[in-house]
């Protein structure tokens, strides 16, 4: 729910509660009043009755309501002075309305002609249902005013007053830390929305700023590691050219080369996966993986044959798929590699491609592998020492860079499937 | 042939200068942006081997400012600093090719012919080593003027090893040289011999040999 609209909801549960409270006390204090301002008359007419009495003692004889508003009845002295002054509601039938109405008696004694009477005066009352009935009606009619004109003054005036909210709302939805963060401020009388504003800004600022340290840092790191590799290199290549040397220095002098390679292979499958975490692949374009898979195995034929292993592809649907070019080949190729690593020689090595599913099978150990510690870092199962214990977390990384699930199962063969949307 | 290297790190210079004096190029160096820009602007070189993390500026100026001048020097770019953007921009920018550290030798040395090569391509269309003739355009081989057909790895592995003749080639820089960066990983470089031992076959009537030195890897001998 937008928060417009759930101001006004609250405000119209508030707004019920407040003009029904304030509806009934109005209504009793208006009674209140109405009898108040009755009360006074009847007592008023009683004086006038009084003096009218005084000039025309016929009147005394009026003993019932037909044709006047008032009745007097003759008392004992004994009545007189017992009596009390009261006020009484009951109902009378009026011929206008032809119903029976409410109307209110008012009570008293008085002494005329040396007799005591009491006196009765009616006045028409009130009609309370009435009163209610219009109270109410006026109130709802009220309410709903009151609830449109908030609503008119949401959508328009805080509509407006929101703005600058709403604005940096939609820039920071589409926020993208790689890219350099481009939040044009609105600017604002409100207070809060300056403070929010600065502090989203300072806070996008911080943000990159720590991404593009990191992001340095995977680079000199990178570049610390693969300069002394380098010249170590380098160096026992020269070495190895301008001297000659026995066989057995020889086979020492390749060991350390090989292990000078692994280490630089380590370095750089480890930037690699940094740098996909980081998400600094950012170009993307439509990959043919059928092709790609082709090129794949034609680069790894010779290792294949070398490895008597049959490494064939079998395609029976095609998958294009925008991604990174680098990325989608070294995903392949790690998949391809570890196959060929694990798979046991004289054994097929299949590639398939079918229901946009891209399957690499081998062939291997006789029992399934922990699927979740084969894509963890440096965990090498059975593994030959030259692997770097990357290849799998690397392809798993490019594979949920693209929101790819890369799983593996076993059913005889050991299978990687990488699941592309359909 | 006149070569600048730029590289701040004296001991990856040394290895770099080491490697293209043994192939006679007269190697002049710059370990710092300043020394660079003065030399660039000042002689004329027919490649530059340019590392752009340099102490005090970006080597990507070093290029501008050669386009600047006007000059046609084939520039290499040395990085340790394999970013793409990095590639891109500086491929973008005029050069002709970019080397991430850590290289091999061998390498360093096929790329830099390669330059040389395609600047100066009018003189020198036909790759001539003894009696064996290779048009890298159609990357087609005659031995003795008789055609040989080749696949695409050993014709690569030929030129290779060609382009670093009579010198040690590792089986790493030929692997990583012919099958490409991402086969690295895969258990060892043995598959390489049997390759080696097609080509060796097909180069039967040649006046070069493929060589192996034990253990290491290859070196291509003239008769």
């Amino acid at each position: 729910m937008k928060l417009l609209n759930y101001t006004s909801k609250y405000l119209a549960f508030l707004l019920l509660a407040v003009i029904t409270l304030w509806a009934l006390a109005f209504y009793y204090a208006m009674l209140d009043e109405i009898y108040d301002s009755l009360d006074d008359g009847l007592e008023n007419q009683k004086i006038l009755l009084l003096k009218r009495a005084k000039e025309d003692p016929g009147i005394l004889d009026n003993n019932d309501f037909n044709k006047h508003v008032y009745s007097f009845t003759p008392i004992q002295q004994q009545q007189y002075e017992n009596h009390q002054e009261r006020y009484q509601d009951t109902l009378m039938y009026m011929i206008n309305e032809e119903d029976f109405e409410p109307v209110r008696i008012y009570e008293s004694t008085l002494k005329a002609e040396g007799r005591y009477y009491k006196l009765k005066i009616i006045t028409s009352m009130v009609e309370e249902d009435d009163l209610i009935e219009d109270l109410v009606s006026y109130l709802i009619g009220l309410y709903f005013v009151l609830v449109l004109s908030i609503l008119v003054l949401n959508n328009l005036l805080l509509k407006r007053i929101w703005k600058p909210f709403y604005d940096l709302i939609a820039q920071l939805k589409s926020f993208n830390i790689e890219q350099k963060p481009q939040i044009t401020l609105t600017p604002t009388a409100v207070e809060e929305f300056n403070l929010l504003n600065t502090t989203v800004s300072e806070l996008i600022n911080s943000a990159h700023k720590s991404y593009n340290e990191q992001k340095q840092f995977i680079e000199n790191a990178s570049h610390e590691l693969q300069t002394p590799l380098a010249i170590s290199i380098n160096k026992l290549e020269l070495f190895l050219e301008k001297n000659s040397l026995t066989d057995d220095q020889l086979m020492h002098m390749a060991s350390v080369l090989d292990n000078l390679g692994r280490l630089t292979r380590l370095n750089k499958s480890l930037l690699l996966l940094s740098k996909i975490e980081n998400k600094q692949f950012q170009e993307a374009e439509p990959i043919d993986f059928n092709v790609l898979a082709q090129e794949c195995i034609t680069d790894f034929k010779e290792i294949a044959i070398h490895k008597g292993i049959d490494l064939k592809l079998h395609a029976t649907d095609g998958i294009q798929f925008k991604m990174n070019k680098d990325l989608a080949r070294i995903l392949l190729t790690n998949l391809i590699k570890n196959a060929l690593v694990h798979g046991k020689p004289q054994n097929p090595v299949t590639l398939s491609i079918a229901n946009k599913q891209l399957q690499v099978r081998n062939t291997g150990t006789a029992s399934p592998l922990d699927a979740e510690l084969i894509f963890a870092r440096f965990k090498k199962i059975g593994a030959t020492e030259k692997s770097t214990g990357l290849g799998l977390p690397i392809a798993r990384a490019i594979a949920e860079k693209y929101n790819l699930t890369l799983r593996y199962t076993f059913d005889g063969e050991h299978t990687f499937t990488v699941q592309f949307p359909k | 042939m006149k070569i600048l290297i730029i590289e701040d790190e004296p001991q990856m210079l040394d290895n770099m200068r080491d490697t293209l004096e043994q192939e006679r190029y007269l190697v002049e160096t710059a370990s710092t942006f300043a020394e660079a820009s003065f030399k660039i602007g000042s002689y004329d070189y027919d490649c530059i081997l340019l590392d752009i993390m340099l102490p005090d500026g970006n080597g990507l100026n070093l290029l501008k400012q050669l386009k600047d001048l006007g000059k046609e020097e084939g520039v290499i770019i040395v990085s340790a600093n394999d970013s793409l953007d990095d590639r891109i921009q500086g491929l973008n920018m005029g050069a002709d090719d970019y080397l991430p550290k850590p290289f091999h030798t061998a390498e360093l040395n096929a790329r830099v012919q390669a330059v040389l090569r395609r600047r100066n391509f009018e003189g020198n269309k036909y790759i001539e080593i003894g009696n064996v003739v290779i048009d890298p355009e159609s990357r087609s081989l005659t031995i003795a003027d008789k055609e040989v057909i080749l696949n695409r790895k050993e014709y690569d592995i030929l030129t290779y090893l060609i382009s670093n003749k009579t010198r040690l080639v590792t089986k790493a820089a030929l692997a990583e040289h012919v099958w490409g960066d991402h086969i690295d990983q895969a258990d060892s470089f043995d598959f390489i011999y049997s390759q080696i031992k097609n080509l060796r076959k097909k180069l039967e009537n040649a006046t070069i040999k493929v060589g192996a030195v034990y253990g290491i890897g290859y070196k291509l001998e003239l008769d």
